[in-house]
């Protein structure tokens, strides 16, 4: 028993120190150092106040904001409780969410009539942002063409275009927005 | 569909095969002793466990040393995500973990399972996240190597009587393999924007004036083990959905390499073992066309869309989008699903509750055909082999001879032992799930109506024996029957399987070697290709046809005749 | 061989032998057709409960019916297999009648006797039989030498002789002396002498199960458990979405899902492969020995009798210069005149069928017969000369001359490829020589290569030097051979190959090969040779042919192929099953399942009823290809697998779909559903 119990918890322990204490202590101060704007949440700050992350969707519901993905993090983009709504495809409350999200539209872009896996997704797509400019425009009495442009400038492509999928990052996209004024 | 999701999916596939030759070979330099660079720390473990690792295991004595330090580890993990509350590097200030929840996540991540009935960012400090849970992430996958280490060697060696050293393995798989390739991985993802940080969460001022809390945490070094060593539990509570854990397509796609180029890679560092790399190969095959066959289905559900929404108004171009992000889309999550079930992994980018019925079918059913494709570090290789004698033995005897594989007889110890390690699963899956079909108590926790809510049941007790850890998320997790229940599933998934395939191991190693004829059985080449696949469909696969008639077919031919629930 | 299949066993018998076997106790033994069973009577409680209520209750009689079917089908199917043993075994049986023995009170003294009926004898109790006695059990011949007739035990009615010494001292209880006596020490117990076990075994009685025999039933066990909680689980998993499946639909799924083809035909399998190799004259002392007949990797062939002929014969005249080869053929055939042995005869033949001549003795000639000094043979025949043949060396000894510069050539050159030169002479001049050879059986090297596909290496045995066995070995195609063998040579190489993990199988008779064929993992002794060989080995060959080790091999080996082909069949059926009762249990809930009634069955009724209708009748369809062995060639692994797994894994899948839905249109046309 002893024979058994003695290696169990040497290597536990032995490892616990290591794995769970030096490797990634030393590693997160080497972070810090290397790449400081991403070990840290890659924030935003806006008159040297955090005003989000560039990777997290923060709730939008002006008229003069691109509005993000419907978000079921806690109360609705709360990044301290990232969550989905996990309803399956046959599920009327689903069916009921969508419904609300069309406002009587059709032809939506699927990204914006469903809710996003985490709750958090910063990004939506070109078609949702078009569908989007003529009310940011009226709203803001800039015309549509610039809101385009700047909506344009902000599509983010497909990396080594291949990877994943054209969007548009909604908080960037919407200081921009502000920045334009 | 579209020719970019297939190039997606085909330039990660592509990866992982080019990876698995270097990856085989090094993980058959570690298994077989010939990586030591680190002797020193290695010789200080030795000494301080009084420990020989020169001294080779039989089964038994493998099985129990790997017992041991599993029991050990789960001890200490339960006990620090109870006591995280007064322990350091808890800059939010969260509580203990309560009993229960703590009992099934020590379990979970033992196991190599990570289900997670708790969301990361609201229950665990950075302790019990670096020290308790990374720390069994690495053990849990070292672990399973080590026993496919002990399963090979079975099989390279003739009239064998030891497996090797159970220590000397655990040790090595971790300071050479785990270890660097997660530090290098790590790097990656901090660069792409994971977070690596002990501070406090922050809270932002919104553009438009509220609040928002931005977590932080040692999150990119967990990730990196979690992906690598198939263990898939999430820092944050949405996993590699959330852009914290998964923040850019590139990110997305070294994630997808990492959940199965282990996995994928220890097929192969059998056949160099084994002395016959064409047997390496065929296994690999074997695991890759579940892969690219589950993928092609997956893709093809997502990417359909749901005729329901359509009928709505919503536009189907980008495809089912419900529980997805929009940088991945459905053609990565289609793949990521694809192969975080096939390999054991569980961690998700997309939420697999809200997949098309057929699209959320495919996971499902990949988990229970016994997590071999590739299945988790290690375990799945040992249960792959479990399903090669049970294929060599059924139609082996068609060659007229008494079956045998790698010059190993197949016989009736063999066959007992392997029946018993396959059985295991679907009795948990099947039983656990029929049990819970019926009481209140387990209805509670379901969300969804009809045959859906069917199926996250279902896929609860399927991800708990096959040591997933996915899940269909809607379904309450956190409640006393459900984490007892998942947990004892769990149990006995891992290590009701350890000990059959492990005892097969020590009959195998025990076995003389006999030379190959032309009147052997060749398990190499497609044939063998085409008969294994067969033989998991059949044997692995046929018995749980009712459960997936009740679950996702009965909803997808609901959906199509606009039925709703 | 194969022709004889069912009409053997009267269908009486077996019926009666089925209901016999309904015994659960017995089924036992067989936990599929066990679980059949139980499952059978359930259900026709069920439909009897449910006709007792005026329920409605045809449905579930008819499931009822055809569940008790598939148990009578897999009953039948050995009792056919077994029937066909017992009738070979009842014949036995009368052969060994009841027979008394002359128990001798001393061994020496032959006319000291009393009577003693058979079944009391003792081992080592010595018996004298005497013409017109059965030989009372089996034993070794110590003192006489009789002709005994066999036929009670080889089916052969010539008689054979047996001695005291040597390797024909066996006798076999049972037999008959038809001249002569013999004084018999009894080597065997009563009840367990040769017959007996011949008894047992054709009849299937002592059957034990074969160790892939076993581990086959551990997986359909374990297949079975499976489906059991698959289809239990159904009820729960079906409550949740509202549906309540009856009993005897769960247990039609159940029984179709389980084995129960292979389970039903595995025994019949198993007793069939011990029936065709006892009528093909061998007898195997288990089950477990023709198994390991199949695994056999290295054959231990002897040369004499097995590969070759067994005697020498001419095969080439060499003339010496000057002379032509017809004088010589002449020559020889004259010196061979009245040579009667068969060497001596082959000459004869081969001079008739080169040289188309022929001769009779003529008149007046004088013979000179073969003798230990002179080691020569020939004819004095006036008027034409003296002819002698012989050695070479003789005969140059005798002449007092030396062969010509090149026939010496042809006569070491005859050596070197390993047949014998005789040297022929007519008048004190050396003509030429004739090559007499080991002649290798017609086909042997066609076998040989039919081997060494299947894996098998051959390996010829022979006393003759290492160049001689060279040469024949290289013509008759072995890859291997010992030369200058002695008996324990044979058992060293044997010990080699099994220490290299081969299985080596070998033929062999006398006393000295008693060794060898115990420590081979097949041995097979033959019905002529001595009792120690017949001890020692696992089978007796009847017919004493030792060629019929590769005929053994094979049979073996289809054995284990049927089994595997027919477990690979019955598994591969469950798809089609499922897509037929799977869709019928749960169309009523969700009618968009009907859509994976790729069958298009007519009603659910139907679809259920057919599949079970399919899962008995399938049974009976393979009980021929049960008893009759799957058809083997002589191929390699690789090819034999594409070609069994094309037709019993992909057939397995595919022949249900047709069959099912055959039987729904029959049930449709009568108007049954």
């Amino acid at each position: 028993m002893i024979a058994l119990l003695r290696p169990a918890l040497v290597f536990l322990g032995g490892f616990t120190l290591i794995l769970g204490l030096a490797v990634p202590l030393a590693f997160t101060a080497l972070a810090q150092l290397v790449f400081p704007h991403q070990a840290n949440g890659s924030l935003i700050e806006r008159n040297a106040r955090v005003v989000g992350s560039e990777l997290l969707a923060q709730g939008f519901e002006g008229p003069g904001y691109f509005h993000p993905r419907a978000s079921n993090a806690g109360q609705g983009y709360d990044g301290g409780a990232s969550g989905a709504t996990n309803l399956g495809p046959t599920s009327a409350a689903l069916l009921e969410a969508v419904t609300g999200r069309l406002e009587g539209r059709r032809g939506v872009a699927a990204d914006a009539a469903t809710a996003s896996g985490s709750g958090l997704d910063p990004h939506i797509s070109p078609e949702n942002a078009m569908a989007q400019i003529p009310r940011i425009a009226a709203a803001r009495g800039l015309t549509p063409q610039r809101v385009l442009g700047l909506m344009e400038q902000h599509i983010e492509g497909r990396t080594f275009g291949v990877l994943g999928e054209a969007r548009v990052n909604v908080l960037k996209l919407n200081l921009a927005l502000d920045g334009a004024r | 569909m579209s020719w970019i999701g297939w190039a997606q999916i085909a330039l990660v596939l592509l990866a992982v095969t080019a990876t698995a030759v270097p990856l085989g070979g090094a993980m058959a330099a570690i298994a077989e002793g010939r990586w030591r660079v680190l002797a020193p720390v290695e010789n200080l473990l030795y000494r301080a466990a009084g420990i020989d690792p020169a001294r080779g295991m039989g089964w038994r004595a493998y099985v129990l040393a790997m017992l041991a330090v599993n029991l050990a580890g789960f001890l200490l993990l339960y006990a620090l995500l109870r006591l995280q509350g007064v322990l350091p590097f808890n800059p939010q200030g969260l509580d203990g973990v309560p009993p229960w929840l703590a009992f099934n996540t020590a379990i979970s991540f033992v196991t190599n399972t990570n289900w997670q009935a708790y969301s990361g960012e609201a229950a665990m400090s950075y302790l019990s996240q670096m020290a308790g849970l990374a720390v069994q992430n690495f053990l849990s996958a070292a672990t399973g190597i080590a026993l496919a280490f002990a399963v090979i060697r079975a099989f390279a060696r003739g009239g064998a009587s030891d497996l090797g050293n159970f220590w000397a393995d655990l040790t090595r798989v971790t300071l050479y393999l785990l270890l660097p390739l997660c530090l290098v991985f790590a790097a990656f993802m901090v660069a792409g924007g994971v977070p690596q940080s002990l501070s406090a969460y922050v809270t932002a001022n919104t553009v438009e004036g509220g609040t928002q809390t931005i977590p932080m945490g040692p999150a990119a070094f967990q990730i990196a083990i979690k992906q690598l060593g198939t263990n898939g539990g999430g820092f944050f509570g949405v996993n590699s959905a959330h852009p914290f854990e998964n923040p850019t397509p590139w990110t997305n796609f070294l994630q997808s390499w990492a959940i199965i180029a282990l996995p994928m890679g220890l097929a192969l560092t059998f056949g160099r073992m084994v002395g016959d790399r064409r047997q390496g190969w065929a296994i690999f095959a074997v695991m890759m066309l579940f892969v690219v066959a589950g993928t092609l289905a997956t893709y093809a559900a997502e990417a359909g869309g749901n005729p329901l929404h359509l009928a709505q108004g919503v536009a189907q171009g980008l495809g089912n989008m419900e529980g997805k992000e929009v940088r991945f889309g459905t053609s990565a999550s289609a793949l990521w699903a694809v192969i975080t079930t096939g390999a054991s992994n569980g961690a998700v980018n997309a939420m697999h509750d809200s997949f098309m019925p057929l699209g959320g079918l495919v996971p499902l059913f990949l988990i229970q055909l016994g997590e071999v494709l590739p299945g988790g570090v290690g375990s799945g290789l040992y249960g792959m082999l479990v399903f090669v004698l049970l294929a060599v033995f059924v139609a082996g005897l068609m060659v007229g001879r008494t079956p045998e594989y790698l010059g190993k007889k197949v016989q009736a110890r063999e066959v007992k032992l392997a029946m018993l390690a396959v059985l295991i699963v679907p009795l948990c899956i099947l039983g656990f799930t029929a049990v819970a079909a019926v009481l209140p108590v387990a209805l509670a926790s379901v969300q969804d109506a009809g045959p859906h809510g069917l199926s996250e049941l279902l896929y609860a007790y399927s991800s708990a024996a096959g040591n997933n850890g996915s899940a269909f998320g809607g379904l309450t997790a956190d409640t006393p029957w459900m984490n007892t229940t998942l947990g004892i599933v769990m149990l006995l998934g891992r290590f009701a399987v350890i000990v059959p395939v492990l005892a097969i191991a020590g009959s195998i190693a025990a076995k003389p070697r006999l030379p190959q004829s032309a009147g052997s059985f060749p398990t190499h080449g497609p044939l063998f290709v085409g008969l294994l696949a067969g033989v998991i469909l059949i044997l692995g696969g046929l018995q749980f046809l009712p459960s997936l008639f009740l679950g996702p077919l009965a909803e997808h031919f609901a959906m199509l005749a606009g039925q709703t629930f | 061989m194969h022709t004889q299949t069912m009409a053997a066993v009267p269908l009486s018998r077996v019926v009666l032998d089925a209901l016999r076997k309904l015994n659960p106790v017995t089924l036992l033994r067989n936990p599929v057709i066990f679980v059949t069973e139980v499952v059978s009577l359930l259900v026709t409680l069920l439909a009897a409960l449910a006709a007792w209520r005026g329920a409605p209750w045809a449905f579930q009689a008819g499931i009822a019916v055809w569940l008790w079917l598939t148990v009578l089908f897999a009953n039948a199917a050995e009792a056919v297999a077994e029937g066909r043993g017992r009738a070979r075994a009842e014949s036995l049986r009368r052969a060994r009648g009841e027979t008394r023995a002359k128990l001798l009170a001393r061994p020496d003294d032959r006319a000291l006797w009393h009577w003693r009926d058979a079944p009391e004898l003792r081992e080592n109790d010595v018996v004298l039989v005497e013409a017109g006695d059965l030989v009372p059990a089996d034993g070794e011949v110590i003192q006489g030498i009789a002709s005994v007739n066999e036929a009670a035990v080889t089916g052969e009615s010539a008689p054979v002789i047996r001695e005291s010494g040597g390797d024909r001292s066996a006798v076999t209880g049972g037999t008959l002396v038809v001249s002569d006596w013999l004084v018999v020490r009894v080597t065997a117990a009563p009840g367990n002498s040769f017959l007996d076990r011949m008894i047992a075994l054709v009849e299937g009685a002592s059957r034990q199960k074969t160790p892939n025999e076993i581990a086959l039933d551990i997986l359909l066990a374990g297949l079975t458990i499976v489906f059991l909680v698959a289809v239990a689980s159904v009820v729960g998993l079906a409550s949740f979405n509202g549906v309540a499946p009856s009993v005897p639909v769960l247990a039609a799924l159940l029984v179709t899902l389980i084995p129960t083809t292979i389970g039903g035909l595995l025994s019949a399998i198993g007793i069939a492969g011990m029936d065709r190799l006892v009528r093909f004259n061998v007898v195997a002392t288990s089950g477990r020995a023709v198994e390991a007949a199949g695994d056999v990797d290295v054959l231990l062939l002897d040369k004499t009798g097995t590969i070759t002929l067994g005697n020498r014969q001419a095969a080439g005249f060499f003339a010496a210069p000057g002379v032509a080869e017809a004088e010589l053929a002449q020559a020889a055939l004259l010196a061979s005149l009245a040579d009667e042995t068969p060497e001596g005869r082959s000459i004869l033949a081969y001079a008739r069928e080169r040289h188309g001549l022929t001769a009779t003795r003529p008149e007046g000639a004088t013979v000179v017969p073969f003798t230990a000094q002179t080691r020569l043979s020939g004819l004095d025949i006036p008027g034409q000369g003296s002819f002698r043949k012989g050695a070479v060396d003789s005969l140059s000894r005798a002449l007092g001359i030396e062969p010509p510069a090149a026939l010496k050539e042809a006569v070491e050159r005859i050596a070197r490829a390993g047949a014998t030169p005789l040297a022929v002479s007519r008048d004190g001049r050396m003509l030429g020589v004739i090559e007499l050879k080991d002649i290798v059986k017609p086909g042997m090297r066609a076998r040989f290569d039919a081997l060494r596909r299947m894996g098998i290496r051959t390996v010829m045995v022979t006393g003759d030097n290492r160049l001689t066995a060279a040469a024949i070995a290289a013509e008759a195609g072995v890859d291997d051979f010992i030369a200058e063998a002695t008996p324990e040579d044979k058992l060293a190489y044997i010990r080699n190959a099994q220490k290299e993990g081969r299985l080596v199988a070998m033929a062999g008779d006398g006393t000295n090969d008693a060794p060898a064929l115990a420590q081979a993992d097949v041995g097979l002794a033959m019905q002529t040779g001595t009792q120690a060989a017949r001890e020692a080995g696992n089978m007796v060959d009847l017919d004493s042919d030792p060629t019929k080790l590769i005929e053994v091999v094979e049979i073996g080996k289809q054995l284990l192929i049927t089994r595997g082909a027919l477990t690979t069949f019955s598994i591969a059926n469950d798809v089609a099953k499922y897509f037929a009762i799977l869709p019928a249990i749960f169309v009523a809930q969700y009618p968009g399942l009907a859509a994976l009634n790729v069958m298009g069955l007519a009603s659910p009724e139907s679809a259920i009823l057919s599949a079970v209708i399919f899962n008995a009748l399938i049974i009976v369809a393979l009980v021929p290809l049960a008893l009759r062995g799957v058809r083997y060639a002589p191929v390699g692994a690789a090819a034999l697998l594409r070609r069994n797994l094309l037709i019993y894994g992909l057939g397995g899948v595919a022949a249900p779909f047709i069959g099912i839905k055959l039987i729904d249109l029959l049930l449709s046309v009568m108007g049954v559903f």
